[in-house]
């Protein structure tokens, strides 16, 4: 039972939380010009890393805020929390 | 009767003579025993069949581990136990025990000739002997299995008991109270941190507590005493709190544990009347320190199951704890020097025993010590059978080969009527390995250990792998002071003398004359499965130990293997001539011994089971005599039975009012999400399919929400009640995931729209009245307002007050009637439903439930995501292109729309179905096909709806059906049980395609 460091709530019990899978894919400005491949590859495809991966968090029985968090998937340790539209901590690769 | 309660213990209050049930017969007991340890002083080692074969298995061990004495407690329906370690159980007055795995009872039993036919039940027989014919399972195998294997019986009414859970936090959490785990507990709390010790014991002190050997002291104090004293010491400690008779029962990440607290179980009856029965710790620790000790391990030779065998240190135990010895005549079968501390215990209080010793030769402190006293030890000899039916009575032992493969010389007989073995101990890495900790191995003697790899837990004790009290202590304080960055010098002067462990041999299954297949070691006393078992799984080609265990079913019982594992891997690892090391261990998996569900559930039992949602009128659907349907958490009127009519006559009587004159919905629950800012529109645009610019202030419309790859999502009413204020509607069951969705594309892809949510579903209160008299109902709860079709049409919205109550009007119909939504202030929405129901008197308005509005609204082809739809349907393939607009640049999941899949002509879609026979009403979920002959059938489809509709007076359906857009007047075939119901594909609109009703 992880305990997430909500960035504008602070230290909580996982189950306040759902999990949104990998941070940081944009969403494509014009997906009208893009073509099936390429719309698949943002619509579905996912790394699933073993390791330190970046994914999204909600605290959705909380603040109901989204933010980012690092993780090392091999051991669950999350390493760092960062708001939405912050830059991912560069540490981390 | 015989006693062999030989001394008394301080632990045992002989002054409180307890009375209890076994198998039907009364015994007696003292206040302190366990219920094992008051059979052994009755003289009683048979406690049960086992598994497979039906042999007679006796007490083995004291504690957790056991895997014999397992009891059924309790006969009563609602209060009866299975599964229950006598070796834990304390004695109660008027306590009732079984003995579980035994049939007809445990002197005779039916199962024991498969004793004689063993050679027919091999490695995997459930696989090999019961695999056909498969008709036999259900009907021969199973029974017959579960009935001789006796698994114990599970009670069959409402446990009535009270259990609590508790959330803590604590500094540092210390698992197990034994010598380490005191000292660290003590160094802890000493430091400032709020430290918690539990352990599941009565009393803290572990095995140290009554260890009474003049080899071993500390501070010139016997070991035991010095204990009792630091006992006393951390008692006083405020920061410290001790809980006993508390297990840890899972060890999750970021240090947050379960531990179970048993409160009354060792109460007597009328004692634990309406008391909290167990307590479900919730434990966040900033650290962990583990000092859970290890279990000493069996020996595995020919026949070693037999009653009267226990491990060495239980007989221990059994004597210097609770007063009682289990045998007379005793002989200790070793391969280290533990045993000889029992020996020396036996032989103070008077009991003959004498020592088999493995090693070739030993020179500890200990050993000296028995040798002084004159007990006969046997080096280098080793059990090869035992004798006894009921109990044993004698073995043979022949002397070891250099190597240790073989036997040799003469066998030895020796009569004895108790047999302790130990071969060795095995850490208790349980916690660790459930943290996530990694194992490394100890060749030396044959251990895993601990493996450091995080800063919040540790583990200390012998659970670490010290074994002698002087490496316990020393170790102990060096690592409690690195792990806590303290520095406390409590322990510096600390004297400890203890004889230290000098010569090792250890062998895992141990030689024998007779050939492997003739022999019974067993490994896994639970389970009864046999050296011979894992050697075959080996030969038959597993390697994996995950795979030989689940072949062999060896460590998979209810004590998980606790005292069979590293047997099973040491004979694995040598059969294969591998490293033992490199075979890595099976998976810990919690719970570390066996919870009840009550333990797990605590209070959320009967009405707190789950959260139930009402909407402000619920009290009068139930005084109206609703019946209710669970829609997510809200309890719904389903419908309103008069006259004890059944639910199909009464969704008729309603749906017929509702269209014929008027009926009422209690349409609170639908999701309700208030959208605000400068952008809403622009929003709105992007989250719906259709266009929402140029939605007028004050009119509503129908939007549906997709998901990114095309399908349907949501669907529901959005109003625009100003400029920059929107109220949308969600289905009921999918409003808190589409205010998440909407959150999330507004917080991470379109932060710059200036648009706030809020869901007010439990702030308003809808009561929705439809049908051809709904304006006049509508006319006298707002006399002041015009209901003129030109002032308020279809898809508009009003405000107006009832007596000074502000209302939101929408004239929006989900029944294709003409209707009205009313919604108001939640408080106030009780009085508006009464008010609803006396203005409607006079027009028979009708209150209706979900049945009916499913009925209505399917009448008119309306779909109902989740039900009509699955997660796979596009607006397409509902036949709802007309609500996708072509102009929006883009809209979620707008681009999965024209995908090479989604446009695919032969996708399923939604049509309507008529029976041949208007009677016959489809079977929701029923398979649609074109032809019962060709094989296999072609599935073309299936029904998401159906209905018998009173107003058509026929059966309509929808369904949804591949190229179904092109089959308009299709013939198909419903195949069922013991019919093929004939339907034709029609339009999904089956009344009222021109609107009529609803602008009248
Ligand atoms: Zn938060």
């Amino acid at each position: 039972m992880f305990l997430i460091n909500c960035p504008f709530c602070g230290e909580r019990d996982q189950s306040e939380f759902s999990s949104g899978g990998e941070a940081h894919i944009v969403r494509p400005k014009q997906p009208t010009e893009l073509s099936d491949d390429e719309w698949a590859e943002y619509l579905f495809m996912r790394k699933n890393i073993k390791g330190i991966q970046f994914e999204r968090w909600n605290h959705v029985h909380g603040c109901r805020k989204w933010f980012n968090v690092v993780r090392d998937t091999s051991n669950d340790k999350i390493l760092s929390v960062y708001k939405m539209g912050e830059k991912p901590p560069v540490n981390y690769k | 009767m015989a006693n062999y309660r030989i001394h008394k213990t301080e632990y045992i209050d002989e002054t409180k003579r307890v009375s209890f049930k076994y198998d039907g017969k009364t015994y007696f007991g003292y206040e302190g025993d366990t219920l094992a340890s008051a059979l052994l002083a009755n003289g009683i080692h048979l406690v049960g069949r086992s598994f497979k074969y039906h042999r007679p298995r006796g007490i083995v061990s004291c504690g957790a581990e056991e895997p014999n004495a397992i009891c059924q407690i309790g006969s009563k329906k609602d209060l009866t136990e299975p599964n229950v370690r006598a070796t834990e159980l304390e004695l109660y007055e008027g306590l009732e025990a079984s003995s579980q795995n035994c049939w007809p009872n445990v002197k005779f039993d039916i199962g024991g000739i498969n004793n004689l036919i063993s050679p027919l039940i091999p490695a995997g027989f459930y696989y090999k002997t019961f695999m056909w014919p498969k008709s036999f399972w259900k009907k021969v195998y199973e029974p017959l299995i579960r009935l001789s294997a006796g698994l114990g019986k599970s009670p069959t009414e409402p446990d009535p008991d009270i259990y609590d859970h508790k959330y803590v936090h604590y500094d540092v959490l210390v698992i197990g109270g034994g010598v380490s785990g005191i000292i660290a507990a003590k160094m802890a709390a000493k430091n400032n941190f709020k430290t918690l010790l539990v352990d599941d014991k009565k009393i803290l002190g572990g095995s140290t507590i009554y260890q009474n050997n003049e080899s071993i002291k500390i501070d010139d104090k016997l070991s035991s005493e010095w204990l009792k004293n630091e006992i006393q010491e951390i008692k006083k400690l405020s920061n410290l709190t001790i809980k006993t008779r508390t297990s840890i029962a899972a060890y999750h990440g970021y240090n947050f544990l379960l531990a179970k607290e048993n409160l009354t179980d060792h109460l007597p009856e009328e004692k634990k009347k309406n008391k909290i029965r167990q307590r479900l710790w919730k434990i966040r620790a900033k650290k962990v320190v583990i000092a859970t000790g290890s279990i000493e391990r069996p020996l595995v030779f020919n026949n070693n199951d037999r009653p009267g065998i226990l491990l060495s240190n239980s007989i221990n135990k059994y004597l210097d704890y609770y007063g009682v010895t289990c045998g007379e005549n005793i002989i200790l079968f070793t391969n280290n020097d533990s045993a000889y501390e029992t020996s020396i215990s036996l032989h103070k209080k008077g009991i003959k025993n004498i020592i088999v010793d493995l090693r070739k030769s030993a020179s500890s402190e200990l050993i000296k010590q028995a040798e002084s006293l004159g007990i006969k030890i046997y080096f280098n000899h080793v059990v090869t059978n035992t004798f006894g039916y009921r109990k044993i009575n004698s073995l043979e032992i022949m002397k070891l080969s250099e190597d240790g493969n073989t036997t040799i010389g003469d066998k030895i007989k020796l009569s004895c009527d108790c047999l302790g073995m130990s071969g060795g101990w095995t850490p208790m890495v349980h916690m660790h390995t459930q943290s996530g900790g990694k194992l490394d191995f100890r060749d030396e003697d044959q251990v895993f250990l601990p493996k450091e790899n995080s800063e919040d837990q540790i583990s200390i004790g012998s659970c670490n792998g010290d074994f002698d009290l002087e490496n316990i202590i020393d170790k102990t304080v060096n690592k409690i002071n690195k792990f806590l960055y303290i520095d406390n010098q409590d322990y510096q002067d600390t004297n400890i003398i203890c004889s230290k462990e000098n010569d090792k041999r250890n062998i895992w299954l141990l030689p024998n004359k007779i050939p492997l297949g003739k022999t019974k070691c067993f490994v896994d006393f639970q389970n009864d499965s046999t050296a011979k078992d894992i050697k075959l799984a080996l030969k038959e080609g597993f390697r994996s130990i995950e795979h030989v265990k689940r072949y062999t079913t060896t460590g998979m019982a209810t004590d998980q293997g606790k005292l069979s594992n590293m047997h099973a891997l040491g004979i694995i690892a040598d059969t294969a001539g591998v490293k033992m090391g490199t075979l890595g261990t099976t998976t810990f998996r919690p719970p570390f011994t066996p919870l009840t569900f009550g333990t797990l559930v605590g209070r959320n039992v009967g009405k707190f089971f789950e959260v139930v949602r009402k909407t402000s009128m619920h009290e009068w659907h139930v005084k109206n005599n609703a019946e209710f349907e669970n829609v997510g958490q809200w309890k719904r009127p389903w419908y309103y039975p008069k006259n004890r009519e059944n639910m199909h006559d009464a969704v008729q009587r309603e749906s017929k009012a509702a269209r014929d004159s008027a009926g009422i919905l209690d349409a609170s629950t639908l999701g309700k999400i208030d959208i605000q800012g400068s952008d809403a529109s622009e929003f709105l645009n992007r989250v719906y399919t259709n266009a929402w610019s140029k939605l007028a202030i004050g009119k509503c419309r129908y939007g549906l929400m997709l998901n990114e790859d095309g399908m349907v999502y949501d669907d529901g009413v959005t109003t625009r009640i100003s400029e920059n204020h929107y109220l949308m509607t969600t289905t009921t069951g999918g409003a808190a995931n589409v205010l998440s969705k909407l959150e999330d594309y507004l917080q991470t892809e379109w932060p710059e729209l200036d648009v706030y949510l809020t869901s007010v579903t439990d702030h308003y209160s809808t009561a929705s009245i439809c049908g051809p008299n709904s304006k006049k109902i509508l006319n006298k709860l707002f006399p002041n307002l015009d209901l003129s079709d030109e002032n308020f049409p279809h898809m508009s919205f009003k405000e107006d007050k009832l007596e000074n109550i502000n209302c939101r009007i929408m004239r929006i119909s989900f029944t294709g009637e003409q209707s009205y939504e009313i919604n108001i202030e939640a408080k106030y929405g009780h009085s508006l439903w009464k008010m609803c129901i006396e203005a409607g008197k006079e027009f028979n308005l009708t209150p209706y439930g979900t049945e009916t509005m499913h009925l209505l609204r399917a009448e008119k082809g309306f779909i109902i995501v989740g039900q009509d739809t699955d997660g796979t349907m596009t607006p397409s393939d509902l036949q709802m292109d007309w609500i996708v607009s072509k102009k929006k640049f883009d809209f979620i999941g707008k681009r999965s729309l024209y995908r090479s899949d989604t446009v695919r002509e032969d996708r399923k879609q939604l049509v309507g179905l008529l029976t041949d026979d208007p009677k016959e009403i489809l079977e929701e979920g029923a398979q649609i096909v074109l032809d019962v002959k060709s094989k296999p059938i072609d599935m073309l489809g299936h029904v998401t709806s159906s209905y018998f509709s009173p107003n058509l007076n026929k059966s309509i359906a929808l369904a949804v059906v591949r190229s179904g857009k092109t089959m308009k007047g299709q013939k198909l075939i419903i195949p069922m049980e013991n019919k093929n119901i004939n339907v034709t594909v029609s339009d999904t609109i089956f009344l009222d395609k021109e609107n009529k009703r609803l602008n009248a």
